[in-house]
């Protein structure tokens, strides 16, 4: 495939590379966006969810009769009412050694989360239907539950699914070199335990379904603000026994935030859709905030017991991380703890390494990815020991980090493992060096070492914590876009997957022009209906612009082909003296001479009813191709976070931000700044505020934003930005993922920070978000009875 | 009775009357319709967004009267008699305000859906006076939350609004 550096060595590049404004803006800025509660419904029924209060029992009964007599309630649905579609949400990602456990879209008979779907009522308005929901009485017979994954894996533990043995979901370990031996022969071993804490994605729109079959047609159109529509089409037309041709799944043009819970597979998605064809009726479900607290996925809670063995001199010779893994109460993937265990090693030579996974089932809600999808915790277990190292040696943590780096010309390099994609993580591009000498320039340590030293003499804590990591991201299996020319002389691209606030009816745009040489006015781009493209997986782990990017640039190559070789035929000229400027293809040396992309349309596509053509006029310019990657493209970072501690109230002032990324080729500055910066205030949450917590027994006790602190504008300091250019060779245009790379190191170098502010004490700090509670604690020592 | 017809909301109806963005009407509304449910479906100016329905978000954020008011918190009875100002106000004639402007200059926005809040937040604010620091641009910014740009667009964006006296760095 033609590679955008041969096109730009050649011509000049248009649009690729600046910082274009979004045309999404328009629509969103002055209230016209088309958000699935937006678009104009009519008489569609309300549903509302009642979901269990409690975190297991066993179901004896339900009467849902005061329900269905209430005024403006159509019908109640339980699972005896939905037996056709009491099948398998099965997982993302799984393995072959999982301890499956079925997850059904509602529950039969036993509950296993408070939040999980028990009925769905359905009536004229959603203030019916919650009012019905207090008229169902649901018998439970409450069961002991598991509220964390030390208690899950205590000895007598209850279990999460009754008959199962164990808790374990699954025990999973890689290995590379002999790291048992290189810890019994290690200068050096420190040991630590690391726990993050549970948080959610939280995009500001819940999730939503609408579904209305179109009895005409007999198609089931379903609307679905999901960040993957056509994966969502493919599990609903295997759940309902139909072929995919009969379902038009169609993510609404806009969508209010993803972040990765909007990725996955829920109940809620099978239910709505088939309970509309039940009461041949259109039928919408939209999420409140409470009901996502409980029911959308979540992510996070690790607790790593992490060994690290080094020389002398600082340079690593084993990792070891034995690892937990909550996944909730049943599997909605193991794409979270695998990416963990792959990401653990990072930037660094590490010839011996056992990472291992126990993963276990709780009674809370399931857990799945986001922004960062087991990358952080990695990353704060392997970054943290960077840090205890340069201590135990007296060593600059920046020196420690410098000694061990994989360096510029070791690519590719093969880690030794596995990552998620099923590929051997084998990191294809990248500048470690770099990323640490970005920050040294902007940061002078010998300065910083001075003015903190300083500061302590006046009672103020300063901490410098740094935080490095190699990110997977464009996975496959692949991603597709269509580029046709219409019938008015326009370009239309086509994708697959649909965005949350990525801006892809830019970039794409961007990309289709430059490919095609055309004016970028030319361009529109639509997406997130499958009726636009037969396949596609979604996006998610920052894989569109590395997949959907390349599909888009292919595409629109062979377009531009097809437009040159019509206007070849029309004009009798060959090809090569033909050139496309503006709207038009001309005669390179004879300008007057050409013919408009419409009249290349009309001859290509519209043709003459009946009519031949001629042999070498191409027909129907459309061009649908498939990105297939051969493996994961590797981003990288490095976060540097100044912190002054107050040692009397644990609260954390960030003074200073720099994040260095690597993502290749930056297609549009803005938008990849937009990603970067995004992701540092979801990684600034989940460093110090956002918590979700859960009583012993499994009880949420955080379902607003009164007790969840989402950061505000107040919290969030400005990032310096800089960028290292690697370009991926594993795609035409050079490009790796930035949604999440902003996210991934915060939790570490945070920590890393306040440890550093906190050396006077000695604090420890051994658990994820610094919360004043635990910042005093870590200070002060911890209290009995506290963990 | 039964406990079903107690909560019968046919029985429940009030008549109010609203100017909203300048135009006067009169609905018949459920006394327990939310001001922001009452806006979105029954005026059907959907830009107001809902968030969280409890407050916090500030994505539900109109002007009522002089104020910026949380409309998942009211009721649309309470509206009755009031002036309302939503997101759909702003532009005229598909022209953008200066601050729908610097919004999209300053990429100050992804996904969008907190948008309306913020600019409405801020529409009322800036009523108040002059944006002049960043200082008072985070505060300005912090009664709303956005999960998508880490605030750093929507900061730049005020304090790219040219100052009453002509120069950058505030804002009427």
């Amino acid at each position: 495939m033609t590679q955008l550096s041969e096109v730009r060595n050649r011509e000049k590049i248009a649009n690729l590379g600046t910082g274009m404004l979004r045309r999404e803006d328009q629509r969103l800025l002055t209230g016209g966006g088309q958000f699935l509660d937006d678009l104009p419904f009519g008489d569609f029924y309300e549903a509302a969810i009642l979901r269990s209060s409690y975190a297991h029992a066993r179901i004896l009964s339900i009467n849902t009769e005061a329900a269905k007599s209430l005024n403006g309630v159509i019908a109640v649905f339980t699972a005896s009412e939905l037996g056709p579609i009491l099948k398998d949400l099965p997982p993302k990602v799984t393995n072959p050694k999982l301890n499956y456990q079925v997850r059904l879209p509602i529950v039969q008979e036993y509950a296993r989360y408070i939040g999980e779907p028990v009925a769905v009522v359905v009536a004229e308005n959603r203030y019916i239907a919650e009012d019905a929901l207090e008229l169902i009485e649901v018998d439970y017979e409450p069961l002991e539950s598991v509220g964390s994954t030390a208690q899950a894996l205590e000895e007598g533990a209850p279990a999460v699914h009754i008959g199962s043995e164990t808790n374990v979901a699954v025990h999973l370990i890689q290995q590379a070199g002999d790291p048992e031996a290189a810890l019994k022969s290690s200068p050096h071993v420190l040991r630590e335990t690391l726990h993050v804490a549970r948080g959610g994605g939280h995009s500001i729109e819940a999730r939503a379904v609408a579904a209305r079959f179109d009895a005409p047609t007999q198609q089931l159109i379903v609307w679905d603000n999901t960040q993957a529509p056509h994966y969502v089409r493919q599990m609903l037309a295997t759940i309902y026994g139909v072929s995919e041709d009969e379902i038009r799944l169609i993510a609404p043009a806009d969508i209010g935030g993803g972040f990765g819970p909007k990725a996955q597979f829920y109940g809620e998605e099978v239910l709505i859709p088939w309970i509309a064809m039940e009461l041949k009726h259109p039928v919408k479900w939209i999420e409140d905030r409470w009901e996502n607290f409980i029911s959308a996925t979540m992510e996070r809670t690790q607790t790593h017991r992490v060994e690290v063995g080094f020389d002398d001199d600082g340079r690593l010779l084993v990792l070891k991380d034995v690892f937990e893994h909550d996944q909730g109460a049943y599997c909605v993937g193991l794409q979270v703890p695998t990416i963990t265990m792959s990401t653990l090693p990072g930037p660094y030579v590490i010839p011996n390494i056992h990472s291992e996974l126990i993963s276990c089932y709780t009674n809370i809600v399931p857990t799945s990815s986001l922004r960062g999808a087991g990358r952080p915790q990695a990353v704060v277990a392997m970054e943290r020991m960077m840090d205890r190292i340069a201590e135990h040696l007296g060593l600059e943590p920046a020196e420690v980090r410098r000694r061990n780096l994989i360096q510029p010309d070791q690519f590719p390099y093969a880690v030794g493992l596995t990552f998620r994609d099923g590929s051997p993580l084998t990191y294809d591009s990248g500048n470690y060096p770099a990323l640490l000498d970005g920050v040294l320039e902007r940061i002078n340590l010998a300065e910083f070492r001075a003015e903190q030293t300083e500061a302590r003499k006046s009672g103020k804590f300063l901490g410098l914590g740094l935080a490095m990591f190699v990110e997977g991201t464009g996975i496959g299996p692949y991603e597709g876009a269509r580029v046709r020319l219409t019938n008015t002389g326009r370009i239309m691209v086509s994708l697959a997957a649909s965005p949350q606030g990525q801006g892809y009816e830019t970039v794409y745009a961007q990309v289709a022009a430059d490919a095609i040489g055309c004016d970028i006015d030319l361009v529109s781009v639509r997406h997130g209906d499958t009726s636009f493209i037969p396949y596609g997986q979604g996006t998610f782990a920052s894989r569109i612009t590395s997949t959907a990017g390349p599909a888009v640039w292919q595409a629109s190559l062979q377009v531009k082909e097809d437009i040159i070789d019509a206007a070849a035929s029309m004009l009798k000229i060959d090809s090569s003296e033909l050139e496309l400027r503006g709207d038009r293809v001309e005669v390179r040396n004879d300008p007057e001479k050409g013919v408009s992309l419409a009249e290349i349309a009309s001859i290509a596509n519209v043709g003459r009813h009946g009519m031949s053509v001629a042999r070498n006029q191409p027909v129907a310019i459309e061009r649908t191709s498939y990105f297939k990657p051969s493996q994961a493209a590797y981003s990288s970072g490095i976060s540097a976070i100044i912190v002054s501690v107050d040692v009397e109230t644990g609260k954390i002032e960030i003074v200073r931000s720099i994040l260095g990324h690597d993502c290749g080729t930056v297609l549009n500055p803005l938008l990849v700044e937009g990603q970067v910066l995004g992701g540092h205030a979801h990684g600034i949450g989940n460093a110090i505020y956002e918590e979700a917590k859960y009583s012993k027994d499994g009880q949420p006790l955080t379902v607003s934003y009164l007790d969840y602190a989402l950061p505000t504008a107040m919290e969030v300091p400005t990032p310096e930005l800089f960028h290292v250019v690697s370009p991926s060779p594993l795609n035409p245009l050079g490009v790796k993922g930035s949604g999440e790379g902003g996210t991934i190191p915060l939790p570490a170098s945070v920590a890393n920070a306040v440890e550093d502010a906190l050396r006077p004490f000695g604090a420890r700090i051994r658990e994820i978000p610094l919360t004043p509670d635990r910042v005093l604690a870590a200070i002060y020592g911890y209290r009995k009875g506290e963990t | 009775m039964s406990e079903a017809a107690e909560l019968d909301p046919v029985e429940s109806k009030m008549w109010i009357t609203v100017t909203i963005n300048g135009s006067k009407g009169t609905y018949l509304v459920d006394q327990r319709l939310t001001l922001a449910d009452f806006i979105r479906k029954q005026v059907e100016l959907p830009g107001t967004h809902l968030g969280c329905e409890h407050g916090s978000c500030g994505a539900c954020t109109i002007i009522m009267g002089d104020k910026a008011v949380r409309s998942c918190l009211l009721l649309a009875a309470q509206a009755d008699g009031e002036s309302i100002e939503t997101v759909e106000s702003l532009a005229e004639d598909g022209v953008l305000s200066p601050l729908q402007e610097a919004f999209h200059a300053n990429h100050a926005l992804q996904c969008g859906y907190c948008t309306s809040g913020f600019l409405m937040s801020l529409v009322a604010r800036l009523r108040e006076g002059p944006i002049e620091s960043e200082a008072q641009a985070r505060e300005a910014l912090s009664g709303n939350i956005c999960r998508c740009t880490g605030y750093t667009g929507m900061v730049a964006a005020l304090m790219s609004l040219p100052a009453p006296n002509g120069q950058s760095g505030g804002v009427q």
